[in-house]
C-alpha cells in the first residue's frame, strides 16, 4: 500500500497556499491563537457558493479545488476529509440559537452544514464527483484514518486518483474552551519563542490541507507515502518505541535510514518529553525538525505536517524557518513524521523520495 | 486481498428493543418504539413522537457501565458494541487484532447542551467534564477501552449512512490483513440538536411517521445502536457455529445533488445499490429481500423508490422501512439496519413496514404490510443515504 503525492495544497497560519514559494519567511504570531492566512476565496471558488459556506468549507473547498488543478485532474475518484471536530462555526451558531431562543422557530442553515462530512459533501456538490466519499472523525489520528482509507482504496483500484485531506478550524467558543482545559499556554508566549518557555501548555491553530494521491508515478510528484500507521494510549516510552521500531521493519528499514524526523513537538514541557526520549533511544543521529510554531497544535496537524514534509523531500532541501538541527546527507529520500496529541493519539507516516 | 468477511456477531439497542431479542420480538410482533417524548428534556414533548430507547440514563448507566452522568450515546454505543463482541466468540480466540469502527453525527451534544446552557451566559461557567463526549472520536475510543481493544479504532461520519461507511470501512480493513476481526456499526442518542434541527427543516411527523406511503407527512426521529461483529475467513473457520452470514456487497457513492436533498432520478441510492450487486457477483432477481433507508419524508421516498424501480422493475423483491418501528437513528440506523438484516438473511425473516395505507402510486411495488419469514431467503440489501449526498449499500448473503 503506497502512494504517489501528485498535487499538495495547505492553508495554515504561515502563506502556504501559494506553492510558487515554500516557506520562505515565518509568519509571527504573538499569543496563543495561530489563525489562517487565507486567500481571496472568489478566485477559486463562485462567490454565490462561497457566501454560503462557513470558514472551514471555504478553507477545504479551496485547497481541494486547486490541489486537483495542480494534478491536471477534474473529478478524482474518490474524497476523503479527516476532522476531529468537524464544522465547529456552524455547530456554535445552531447550538447558541437551539439554546438562547429556547426550542422557537429556527432557520436551518447552520444545522444542515454543521455536519462532519460537509466538506467532503460540498467538494463532491462543487465538482459534481458521484464516487466514494467518507469522513473520519478519529480525534488525534482523523487524517490518517483518511490515509489508510486512501491507501486502501488505491490498491483495490491501482487507476484511481484520489482527494485527501485534513482540517480543523478555531473558534471564539473554541479556543476559550479549550483554553480553560489547559491546553494552551498563559502569558506572553509567540510561535518564535514556542520551543524555548519549557512551561505547560501550547498554542492553538487550525488549518486545511490536501493531497492528491495516486498508485501510478507522474511527472510532478512530491512524494511518495510509505506508510502510515496509528496507536492508542502506549503504556510507555518503551512501547512507543516498539510501535516504532516495526512500523520501520515493516518498511524493511531502520532508524538510521531516516534522513529527517519530523516531530510533533507544541511547546508544552511534558507533552514533548515523548519526543526528546525517542530522540534518544532510536534517533539520536537523525536530524529533526518541528512543525508546530508554523501552524499550532490542532488534532489534524499532520496534514500540515505531510505538506510540509511532501515539499521538503521535492525541494531537497529544508525550510530555514524549521530550526532543524543539521542535515548531513545530500539527498532526503526518507522522512519520518511522528506525532502524538495529547499522549492519547499516537501516528507514523513514512514518505520518501519519488 | 482476501475477498469475503463474514458476520460473527451482532447487538442492537433501539426504541423497540435493549438487545437482539428484544428487538426480533418488536419486529415479529409488528410493535412500534415511537411513542411520545419521556427522556429527552425539551419543549417538543407532547408535540412531536420519537422512538427513545425505553431506559433512563440510570438504568442504561446500570447496563453499561458508564457513571449516569456520561452521555448517552456513549452509553447506547457500550451496550450493542458489548452484546455484539460477547455474541461472536471472538474474545476467545487468543491474539486477534480486533478493531472499533463506530459512527455517529452528533456524539456527546446532549451533554454539550447542558454544558451550552450554563457557558452561553458566562464563558468561565460550565463544566468541562460535560464536553468529553462532543468529540465524536472520544465517544469510540471510551467504549473501546471498555470492550478491551487497543489495536486499531476509528470514527466516521457520513451523516445518515455512517454506519454503513463504517462498517465498509471495517470489512476493507479485514481484507488488507489490517485486522483479524472488527466491530463496526453505530450509535446515536437523542438530543436537542438534532431534533430542532430536524424541526426546522420541517420534515418531522407530528404523528407516526409512514415510510413509502402516498400520504407520509415526514419521519420520527430515534436512537440506539446497532453493531456487527465482522471477521475474517481464517476467524470465521474457528468460530463456524457461530457465524450469521457473509458481508458480499458493499459500495459508497455520492449524488452530488444537494447538501440535504437527494436527486429525483434517486442517482445516489441506484449507484450505491448497483455497486454492492456488482460487487457480489449477484442480479437484482438475487435480492430477495431490501432493508429500505424508507425515512417516510417525501424527498427521501421518492428518490429511493425511483432508484429501486430503476434497478428491479418489473422484478420487486419484499421491501420495507424498519424506521416504522426504531425512527430514524442518523448515524446509528445503518448499523441497527445491518444488524436487522443480518438477522433477516440468517433467520429468513422479512419485517413488516409499519402503518402503510396507500402504496406510492407512481411506484409498482408494495412494502411488507405484516412480518412473515422466508427460508429461502439467501441475500438482502440494506440502503442508506444522508445529508452531503452520502448513500451506502451493503448485502448480506446467506451461508
Amino acid at each position: 500500500m503506497k502512494a504517489y503525492i501528485r498535487s499538495a495544497v495547505s492553508i495554515s497560519p504561515q502563506n502556504t497556499f501559494d506553492n510558487s514559494s515554500f516557506l520562505n519567511g515565518l509568519a509571527e504570531y504573538q499569543g496563543n491563537r495561530l489563525n489562517c492566512i487565507e486567500p481571496d476565496y472568489n478566485e477559486i471558488i463562485a462567490p454565490k457558493l462561497n457566501r454560503r459556506m462557513s470558514r472551514l468549507i471555504k478553507m477545504s473547498a479551496a485547497c481541494a479545488l486547486t490541489c486537483l488543478k495542480d494534478a491536471g485532474i477534474t473529478s478524482p475518484d474518490a474524497i476523503i476529509t479527516g476532522t476531529a471536530y468537524g464544522c465547529l462555526e456552524d455547530t456554535g451558531i445552531f447550538l447558541t440559537s437551539v439554546i438562547e431562543q429556547d426550542e422557537e422557530p429556527l432557520t436551518p442553515t447552520a444545522f444542515v452544514q454543521s455536519t462532519h462530512n460537509t466538506a467532503g459533501a460540498q467538494i463532491a456538490l462543487l465538482i459534481k464527483c458521484n464516487y466514494y466519499n467518507n469522513t473520519f472523525v478519529s480525534g488525534g489520528v482523523s487524517f490518517e484514518n483518511a490515509l489508510l482509507d486512501a491507501l486502501m482504496l488505491l490498491s483495490e483500484n491501482e487507476q484511481a486518483n484520489i482527494l485527501a485531506g485534513g482540517m480543523d478550524e478555531i473558534t471564539d467558543i473554541s479556543h476559550t474552551i479549550l483554553s480553560r482545559t489547559g491546553l494552551y499556554k498563559h502569558g506572553p508566549v509567540s510561535n518564535t519563542n514556542l520551543f524555548l518557555l519549557n512551561s505547560k501548555g501550547t498554542i492553538g491553530g487550525e488549518g486545511a490541507a490536501f493531497f492528491l494521491l495516486a498508485s501510478k508515478p507522474s511527472e510532478h510528484n512530491l512524494a511518495n507515502i510509505d506508510a502510515v500507521a496509528t496507536f492508542y494510549k502506549p503504556a510507555d516510552i518503551t512501547e512507543t518505541a516498539q510501535h516504532i521500531s516495526s512500523f520501520l521493519a515493516a518498511q524493511c528499514i531502520s532508524a538510521s535510514d531516516i534522513d529527517l524526523f519530523i516531530t510533533g513537538n507544541n511547546g508544552d514541557a511534558k507533552h514533548d518529553k515523548v519526543f526528546a526520549q525517542l530522540q534518544q533511544l532510536l534517533f539520536d543521529r537523525v536530524p529533526s525538525a518541528n512543525y508546530k510554531n508554523l501552524c499550532g497544535e490542532y488534532p489534524t496537524s499532520t496534514a500540515f505536517a505531510l505538506w510540509m514534509a511532501a515539499n521538503i523531500v521535492k525541494a531537497n532541501s529544508i525550510p530555514a524557518i524549521l530550526g532543524h538541527t543539521g542535515v548531513t546527507k545530500n539527498k532526503i529520500n526518507k522522512v519520518l513524521i511522528y506525532n502524538h496529541y495529547q499522549n492519547i493519539y499516537h501516528s507514523l507516516i513514512l514518505i520518501s523520495a519519488c | 486481498m482476501s475477498t469475503v468477511v463474514f458476520v460473527a456477531g451482532a447487538g442492537v439497542i433501539t426504541g423497540i428493543g435493549n438487545n437482539v431479542p428484544g428487538c426480533v420480538d418488536a419486529l415479529e410482533q409488528g410493535k412500534t418504539g415511537i411513542d411520545t417524548i419521556k427522556y429527552l428534556q425539551t419543549n417538543h414533548r407532547g408535540q412531536l413522537p420519537v422512538a427513545e430507547v425505553k431506559l433512563s440514563n440510570d438504568e442504561l448507566a446500570a447496563i453499561s457501565g458508564f457513571s449516569p452522568s456520561a452521555s448517552r450515546n456513549v452509553m447506547l454505543s457500550m451496550i450493542a458494541a458489548k452484546e455484539a463482541l460477547d455474541n461472536s466468540g471472538i474474545k476467545d480466540i487468543p491474539d486477534l487484532r480486533t478493531g472499533f469502527v463506530s459512527a455517529t453525527t452528533v456524539a456527546g451534544m446532549d451533554k454539550t447542551e447542558k454544558f451550552f446552557a450554563d457557558f452561553l451566559p458566562d464563558h468561565s461557567k460550565g463544566k468541562l467534564r460535560d464536553l468529553r463526549y462532543h468529540e465524536c472520536g472520544n465517544i469510540t475510543a471510551m467504549v473501546a477501552e471498555k470492550l478491551g481493544i487497543r489495536h486499531y479504532m476509528s470514527t466516521i461520519s457520513t451523516a445518515c449512512s455512517s454506519s454503513a461507511n463504517a462498517i465498509m470501512y471495517g470489512a476493507r480493513l479485514i481484507k488488507h490483513n489490517v485486522l483479524d476481526a472488527v466491530i463496526a456499526g453505530g450509535t446515536e442518542a437523542l438530543t436537542k440538536f438534532t431534533l430542532n434541527g430536524f424541526n426546522t427543516l420541517m420534515i418531522l411527523d407530528e404523528q407516526l411517521c409512514q415510510p413509502f406511503d402516498e400520504n407520509r407527512r415526514g419521519l420520527n426521529l430515534g436512537e440506539g445502536a446497532g453493531y456487527l461483529a465482522l471477521v475474517s475467513e481464517r476467524v470465521a473457520e474457528l468460530l463456524k457455529a457461530n457465524l450469521y452470514c457473509a458481508l458480499t456487497g458493499y459500495c459508497n457513492v455520492n449524488d452530488a445533488y444537494h447538501q440535504t436533498a437527494s436527486s429525483p432520478e434517486g442517482d445516489g441510492p441506484y449507484w450505491a445499490m448497483s455497486g454492492a450487486l456488482k460487487m457480489s457477483g449477484l442480479q437484482p432477481a438475487d435480492i430477495g429481500y431490501i432493508n429500505l433507508h424508507g425515512t417516510g419524508t417525501q424527498n427521501n421516498d421518492s428518490s429511493e423508490g425511483t432508484a429501486i424501480k430503476r434497478l428491479f422493475h418489473p422484478r420487486y423483491p419484499k421491501l420495507s422501512s424498519t424506521k416504522s418501528f426504531t425512527g430514524h437513528t442518523l448515524g446509528a440506523s445503518a448499523g441497527i439496519e445491518a444488524v436487522f438484516s443480518a438477522l433477516a438473511v440468517q433467520r429468513g425473516l422479512i419485517y413488516p413496514n409499519l402503518h402503510l395505507q396507500t402504496p406510492i402510486k407512481e411506484f409498482a411495488f408494495i412494502p411488507e404490510s405484516g412480518f412473515s419469514t422466508d427460508p429461502e431467503l439467501k441475500n438482502v440489501l440494506s440502503n442508506s443515504v444522508g445529508f452531503g449526498g452520502n448513500c451506502s449499500s451493503l448485502i448480506f448473503s446467506k451461508l
